[in-house]
């Protein structure tokens, strides 16, 4: 991951798969050594194309799970059934296989240390994948803006980075927040239900105080928190969006 | 088809302008609305996708790739700063 691409040019390369982490029963990480890496920040991704034996190719973007300072690129995909592309990253890569990808892409919902906060991460599903490139950048560069994060699951077994993330939450470095929207254990001390006005008002830092609030998930979760965060009365500039879902083929 | 966002075609943009564009800035040509292009409404379809204003919903943008060449149509998304007004524009 040493040699730099050529700047103003995003080329495809072979990366090898080093390991294949399960996070949850769909979703795993790929630990992955391209050859040309220039490095990458907090919040981009990368699109990765699989090319079939007759030629035909599908192409898809994937977040980056590692932060910048990793030493290495993680993409944790999680397997849509009816996928074209994400099936085949989940179910048949192993260490080992080469996997060709671009990268790394994106601009808009990227955050780096200079920008501050109090930041404010929301997630819905695999939405959390950027978020967690953001917060280890936020702790190799020993930010010392406030963070919180926000992150809405279908049930406890299908929150990715789950030890970590509780982990990050029980040392209170992170205020982390899980909701569970479908079924909850019944010891569950977080909150229940899907997000909404009244839930973000409650975890969101007033206006007043200008948190910078990026949002990722599902275009129908993306739009729900944004909508609520902005009649909240958050400026618009402050809000970053990144909605992911199943393409049309 | 679910509507996704102007990070999902940042590739192709990349790859057809030559650099990182979802930060650069434009108006809707219909409707004048201003946003970054990482903003607008996106369906992906293969083997392009059509791009929407966000607040009038109209067609700014009109991407497709054929025979491994990208074809870009934005006659009516107009870039006002194509570096972007964000303070992290520089990506």
């Amino acid at each position: 991951m040493a040699r730099a691409a050529l700047p103003g040019r995003l080329t495809w390369q072979l990366a090898t798969v080093v390991e294949v982490i399960e996070e949850t029963a769909r979703t795993k990480s790929i630990v992955l050594e391209p050859p040309a890496w220039q490095g990458h920040q907090a919040g981009q991704h990368v699109d990765v194309r699989l090319t079939a034996e007759d030629g035909y190719q599908a192409e898809r973007s994937y977040s980056i799970a590692s932060g910048p300072e990793d030493g290495h690129l993680v993409l944790t995909v999680e397997r849509l059934d009816d996928g074209e592309v994400s099936p085949y990253l989940v179910d048949e890569l192993r260490a080992g296989d080469e996997l060709e990808l671009r990268g790394p892409i994106g601009g808009y919902f990227v955050w780096k240390e200079s920008l501050g906060g109090p930041l404010l991460l929301v997630a819905g599903g695999s939405g959390v994948v950027p978020f967690r490139s953001i917060l280890h950048h936020w702790a190799a560069a020993r930010s010392a803006a406030a963070v919180r994060l926000l992150y809405s699951s279908r049930s406890l077994d299908e929150v990715i980075f789950r030890d970590e993330l509780m982990r990050l939450g029980t040392d209170g470095q992170v205020d982390i927040r899980f909701t569970l929207t479908r079924s909850w254990p019944e010891d569950w001390e977080g909150y229940r239900g899907r997000i909404d006005q009244e839930l973000l008002h409650e975890v969101a830092w007033p206006p007043q105080q200008r948190p910078l609030i990026y949002i990722c998930g599902p275009s129908g979760f993306v739009e729900t928190a944004a909508s609520a965060l902005v009649h909240e009365g958050h400026e618009p500039t402050r809000i970053r969006t990144e909605r992911f879902g199943p393409t049309g083929t | 088809m679910e509507a996704l966002d102007g990070n999902a075609i940042a590739g192709q943009l990349f790859e057809y302008f030559g650099r990182e564009m979802t930060t650069a800035v434009g108006t809707c040509a219909h409707c004048g609305a201003p946003g970054t292009l990482a903003e607008l409404v996106v369906y992906v379809r293969a083997p392009g996708a059509v791009v929407r204003c966000r607040h009038c919903g109209d067609v700014v943008m009109v991407l497709v790739s054929a025979r491994g060449t990208m074809r870009v149509a934005m006659d009516d998304f107009h870039l006002l700063d194509p570096a972007g007004g964000r303070p992290d524009a520089s990506a």
